[in-house]
């Protein structure tokens, strides 16, 4: 990929040289002004060494620009995608006297349009009238249409995407040009990046390094002055003349000292790391909600539909009285057969793996009547062969019982709270044939956990985050889901305003806190955790309080943001750590190479054996442009991240990065200098 | 016993011994500066100076209230020796030369101790006793104040406070300082040091010469000399001189009180954050630095070659015979390592690479263990800036002891440790680069380099021990030296308060398994790891082309 992409980014890295875009990477800038001083020199006094090392100064500079491009490039891309479908649109906005076609980009806030099958909703707004089918594949990529419909949840619909059936009614809640696409564009493109405070942290620091060794090598000079004088008779070698070391050598110095790994790859880092999370369809606001990810201590996570699969399916049938297991899965799926519920389904669908029963269909059955569910009676059933089957809420099936004239046994009650003390609902069945009544038994109804949570939330421990369910449960069946799933703690009976005093609480503890939401009594929550993740399926207003937008809507995704966070900042410091380690081997080649002709012993600090002053230098510039070229891909890439403890995984990264950085220069310029060493004028 | 296995259980004893005394003292220090209670001698000072001991300062407040004193006191210090011939006890010297009078002013108030005068030829006991002796009470515990405060702000929670200077002031002198040298002084009298107030006597000597002999207090400013990494001693020769360091053991006990609270306030800090593994982590950190130094300078010292050092078995030049080479090279690498600055045989007579090590101690900023509380808020600081780097690669925003590192706290940490280097770089560069200054150096070549080098160095980290070999009584150099002590010292101390301060008003991120842990074998390792590479970066250029074209072969 990067093969493709490096020549196409090749422009935007020269136009990227303009002194006022350069100065905003200190690093970066001193190269480019010694760059510029060494051609100035080049064209003065020619020479083959001159040339070769302005030549590869430049490079320097351009490599730097390249790796920004090339990360910048991805977003350009998409952008232009996204830019396509935003053609200009219409809308339909409606007045007291009717309707009126206006363009799209005069809406205001509060307009309210009308949306009809094929077309374009014109902004972003929420549905007030009516239900419709959307394509949303244009921000989302999925092709599959989703439901939008006033009031509730799922109500928010988002401008550039196209209705496919019926009529809506949006009233409009963006502004003009700031529609929740505008803010994609200038996203992805990186047009509204700012620095994050991390990244300004580190830029000041590589600031200071750069300074240091800016005025270790200016002093120098006069060191180096004197050391000349002291010499009668020496001569001085190339590098070195009665007026000190070249102008040539000093910069190649400052050049190879000063961190420039790290200072050519810090923005290209930053914006690959947004780029990671927008190629998983989450978009972050801002490059500090993606930092402060990295850095989150609790992750709060809804119960129904993060940890759960958010529908009950039955799980067991547990028979009181005589009566027998099977006798009790026929007498459930017989009363569920026209219960199109995913609960009723699921009864249907357990007893026949439970029990071999054969799927029945309610067609079949042309003498039954079937008893619907109703909020009053709180239970469904079915009339069949004069035989009366009832399901439903404890309280209202043993109601029925007793209004026949039946018994409830009583070993019913302790069936019934244990399966709600498990976290299960109980449904309780009963039957009547021939005035005999009794209740046959329960179904237990279970929330169940998604597949694989207790794994990802054992690796969030290790990651030193505490996870915790927030679910509107009592706090029996809060503990038992809890239990099950592996999360550390968890809210029960939460009512929404509870997010909100739980977030508030945890980061008075100095903690940061993660979570998603996507209903309007979210919002408040949202807003004020520390990353805010809201589902692109949810209401404007957790659109707005978040700090970043799942495209998916899918609430387990909050780890992987995490971990892309922290593999953001792994990166930089592992890259930082790099750099600074590399140094060690630049001295190790420039230092004897310039001062050897006066203080031969110094020769014994070339443990390389490079094979000439000249090639020396130009070996270490030349390396130390490579280097950034080289490390384009991981900085786009990431560093590696496997969640593991703090300790351990600075073992391996001190390792890789601070030992790796140390040796692997010395190879580097060694391999570089035995090819640079045939080049005329390097002896 | 040869001189290796003497060496040996000399260094052997002192860390047996810091090691059983450093937990009593830091425990003392901690109750010291985290007692409510104020001592009816420290009422009556407060009062006299008009603070109000119970209300404490925010880093600004602090930071003005220690440069206030110290000018004052650069003030009164300049004014008494300039006023010598006119007051008491002055033992018939005149005032001092200004040039000099303002070098010894800004050198004993910053902890430097630098001497651009020789003692018992230039300052009667007036001086002596209430001017350069106060200092070296009252410049050691702005240290420690200092560092009490940088400590505050990172176990404080929420507030802008970081303590009363006046208060961590007096209580320094009185409560740590003056015991622990009373002890120290008569332990010295004991050993043969003098302590009079007698006039000089002329004696003939075997050869028939006449020399004047000064007496004076010198026990008693002997020992807050050590003890506070002051390191201004009597007379010219310093420790080397029998009447202030008379014997071996006298020396064991001038090293034990040059690392005693430096190597004690780890310990407090540790206390005080309310985790004693961090202050162990610190203090591990210096002592790995201080043995991997001690070792070097002894081997450089015993085993180097060369004509004379091999014929003798080591290099004896420059060293007292009382002491032996190993007593000599262990007395310089803590007088290097704490910013003392005291000496007992010659730096400028050691061997190159020896020299080196010498140098590199200062360069490394004075923190292993480094001058009375500068030590510990310097290393406190590396510490940050490791964390920093080393933290980034655990994937969490940099925090240490849950303070986290952004923007504002790592521009004054690299402002911190940029001030030393440059002003040791610059002045060096400057130095060299003019036919006045260099006319100073004793010796051409890489060692008159190393001189001026060395100059600058002990200067700008307040350490004071000079390379001998260089003429440091012009006007060049008492200014240029003046205003790197005064900068070396002022400006790190008022980047740490600032850096306190704004630590002080974090809520501290509570630790997981998440947080990288800052009292492992492996974060002592980094931070050592990072000071020495810092170090050699900054300095490989200089080191080349003065000790070490010097002496490799």
């Amino acid at each position: 990929m990067l093969t493709s992409t490096l020549p196409a980014s090749a422009p935007a890295a020269l136009r990227k040289l303009d002194p006022r875009f350069m100065w905003r990477n200190p690093v970066m800038f001193v190269v480019e002004i010694g760059a510029a001083w060494t051609t100035v020199m080049a064209v003065l006094d020619p020479s083959a060494f001159a040339v070769l090392i302005t030549t590869w100064l430049w490079l320097t500079v351009i490599f730097a620009n390249l790796a920004e491009a090339v990360a910048e490039g991805r977003g350009k891309a998409q952008a232009d995608t996204l830019r396509r479908t935003r053609k200009a649109t219409t809308a339909r906005r409606l007045t007291d006297a009717g309707e009126e076609t206006v363009a799209a980009a005069e809406l205001r806030r509060g307009d309210l349009v009308v949306v009809e099958a094929g077309q374009v909703i014109p902004g972003d707004g929420d549905v007030i009238e009516g239900i419709a089918s959307v394509d949303e594949s244009a921000i989302t990529g999925e092709s599959a249409p989703v439901i939008r419909e006033s009031g509730g949840d799922r109500s928010a619909v988002t401008g550039g995407t196209r209705v496919l059936s019926d009529r809506i009614v949006v009233r409009i809640t963006q502004r003009p040009g700031e529609s929740f696409m505008d803010r994609m564009i200038a996203l992805v493109e990186g047009a509204s990046r700012r620095k994050t405070p991390n990244e300004i942290a580190l830029t000041i620091l590589l600031a200071a390094l750069t300074i240091i060794f800016l005025v270790a090598i200016a002093s120098m000079q006069p060191l180096a002055i004197y050391s000349v004088a002291n010499s009668p008779g020496v001569e001085g070698g190339f590098a070195l003349g009665s007026h000190g070391v070249t102008g040539l050598v000093l910069v190649s110095l400052v050049v190879c000292l000063i961190p420039t790994t790290i200072g050519a790859l810090l923005s290209a880092i930053g914006i690959a790391g947004m780029d990671r999370l927008v190629q998983r369809n989450v978009l972050a606001m801002s490059g500090r909600a993606v930092e402060a990810a990295g850095d989150v201590d609790t992750l709060l996570l809804d119960k129904t539909g993060t940890i759960t699969l958010g529908d009950r399916r039955a799980s067991e049938f547990i028979p009181v009285g005589g009566t027998t297991g099977a006798e009790l899965a026929d007498a459930a799926q017989l009363s569920s057969l026209a219960d199109e519920t995913p609960e009723g389904r699921s009864i249907v669908v357990h007893a026949k793996e439970a029990y071999g029963l054969r799927e029945r269909h309610a067609g079949a059955l042309t003498h039954a009547a079937w008893v619907p569910f109703t909020a009053q009676t709180r239970m469904s059933g079915v009339d069949v062969d004069g035989r009366r089957l009832r399901k439903g809420a404890s309280g209202a099936v043993t109601d029925w019982v007793r209004g026949q004239g039946g018994e409830v046994p009583s070993a019913l009650a302790d069936v019934v709270d244990r399966v709600s003390a498990s976290g299960g609902t109980p449904l309780v069945v009963a039957a009547a044939e021939n005035g005999d009544v009794r209740v046959l038994g329960v179904v237990h109804l279970k929330d169940a956990v998604k597949a694989g949570m207790r794994e990802r939330f054992d690796r969030m421990r290790a990651m030193g985050i505490r996870t915790v369910m927030v679910t509107g449960d009592n706090r029996l069946t809060a503990k038992a889901i809890a239990d099950e799933a592996g999360v550390d703690d968890f809210l029960a009976e939460a009512r929404p305003e509870d997010k909100l005093s739980l977030v508030r609480a945890e980061q008075a503890g100095g903690r940061l806190v993660a979570m998603t939401g996507d209903g309007a009594n979210d919002a408040p929550a949202l807003a004020q955790a520390d990353v805010g993740v809201a589902m692109n399926t949810g209401t404007s207003a957790a659109k707005e309080a978040g700090n970043m937008v799942d495209l998916d809507s899918d609430p387990t995704k909050l780890i992987e943001i995490v971990e892309i966070g922290k593999q953001l900042l792994i990166t930089r410091g592992a890259l930082t750590t790099f750099s600074i380690a590399n140094d060690v081997a630049k001295y190790f080649a420039i230092i004897p190479a310039l001062f050897v002709a006066l203080f031969p012993g110094l020769d014994a600090l070339n443990v390389m054996r490079l094979s000439s002053p000249q090639s020396a230098i130009l070996s270490a510039v030349v390396f130390n442009a490579l280097i950034i070229v080289a490390l384009i891909p991981l900085a786009l890439r990431g560093v590696r991240y496997r969640p593991s403890s703090a300790s351990r995984l600075l073992n391996r990264n001190l390792l890789v990065y601070g030992v790796g950085g140390v040796v692997a220069p010395f190879a580097g310029i060694k391999i570089i200098d035995l090819v640079v060493q045939l080049v005329p004028g390097m002896q | 016993m040869g001189a290796t296995t003497a060496g040996i259980l000399f260094v052997g004893s002192l860390i047996l011994v810091l090691v059983a005394v450093h937990v009593p003292l830091g425990d003392h220090m901690h109750r010291t500066f985290t007692s409510r209670h104020h001592w009816t001698a420290e009422r009556l000072i407060y009062r006299i100076v008009g603070v109000d001991p119970d209300a404490e300062q925010v880093w600004s407040g602090y930071a003005r209230s220690v440069l206030a004193f110290s000018v004052v006191s650069v003030l009164a210090l300049y004014g008494l020796q300039r006023l010598q011939g006119r007051l008491l006890l002055s033992l018939g010297y005149g005032g001092v030369d200004p040039d000099v009078a303002w070098n010894t002013a800004i050198s004993f108030v910053t902890n430097t101790n630098w001497q651009a005068y020789s003692g018992e030829s230039t300052m009667g006991h007036l001086v002596q006793m209430s001017g350069l002796a106060v200092q070296n009470f009252v410049s050691a515990a702005v240290g420690i104040a200092v560092a009490m405060a940088f400590v505050r702000g990172l176990a404080r929670r929420r507030t802008g406070e970081l303590g009363n200077f006046w208060v961590d002031l007096t209580r320094a002198v009185l409560r740590v300082l003056l015991p622990i040298a009373a002890i120290g002084a008569v332990a010295l009298v004991a050993g043969g040091a003098i302590q009079n107030l007698a006039d000089p006597h002329t004696v003939t000597t075997l050869t028939g010469a006449e020399q004047t002999i000064t007496g004076g207090p010198v026990a008693s400013q002997e020992a807050i000399k050590e003890l506070g990494t002051n390191g201004g001693g009597f007379y010219n020769a310093n420790s080397a001189h029998p009447f202030e360091n008379p014997t071996s053991w006298t020396n064991w006990i001038e090293i034990l009180l040059i690392l005693l609270i430096p190597f004690s306030l780890p310990r407090t800090f540790g206390r005080m954050v309310g985790d004693r593994r961090q202050g162990v982590a610190i203090v591990a950190v210096m002592a790995t630095l201080a043995l991997l130094s001690v070792t070097l300078l002894n081997t450089a010292q015993l085993a180097h070659h060369g004509t004379v050092p091999e014929s003798v078995t080591a290099a004896t030049e420059g060293t007292e015979s009382r002491f032996g080479v190993s007593n000599s090279a262990t007395f310089a690498a803590a007088t290097t390592l704490t910013s003392t600055g005291a000496v007992n045989s010659f730096h400028d007579s050691y061997t190159s690479l020896g020299g080196a090590v010498t140098l590199l101690n200062m360069m490394v900023g004075e923190v292993a263990p480094g001058g009375v509380g500068s030590g510990l808020y310097g290393m406190l600081i590396l510490a940050i800036v490791t964390v920093f780097v080393a933290g980034l690669m655990v994937g969490r925003t940099p925090a240490y002891l849950g303070k986290r590192i952004g923007p504002r706290e790592i521009k004054l940490a690299s402002l911190y440790f940029l001030v030393t280097p440059m002003i040791v770089l610059v002045g060096t560069g400057i130095a060299m680069a003019f036919e006045g200054p260099r006319g100073s150096m004793l010796n051409t070549g890489p060692h008159g380099l190393s001189e001026v080098l060395y100059a600058f160095t002990s200067a700008a980290n307040n350490n004071g021990s000079a390379f001998a070999g260089l003429t440091v009584a012009t006007t060049f150099y008492d200014v240029a030296l003046g205003l790197a002590m005064a900068f070396g010292r002022f400006l790190p101390i008022v980047l740490a308060l600032a850096l306190a301060g704004s630590l002080a008003r974090q809520t501290p991120v509570p630790a997981s398994a998440g947080t990288l842990p800052t009292h492992r074998p492996q974060f002592v390792g980094m931070v050592a790891g990072v000071t020495l590479i810092l170090v050699a970066l900054t300095f490989f250029p200089a080191l080349a082309l003065g000790p070490l074209a010097e002496g490799i072969h």
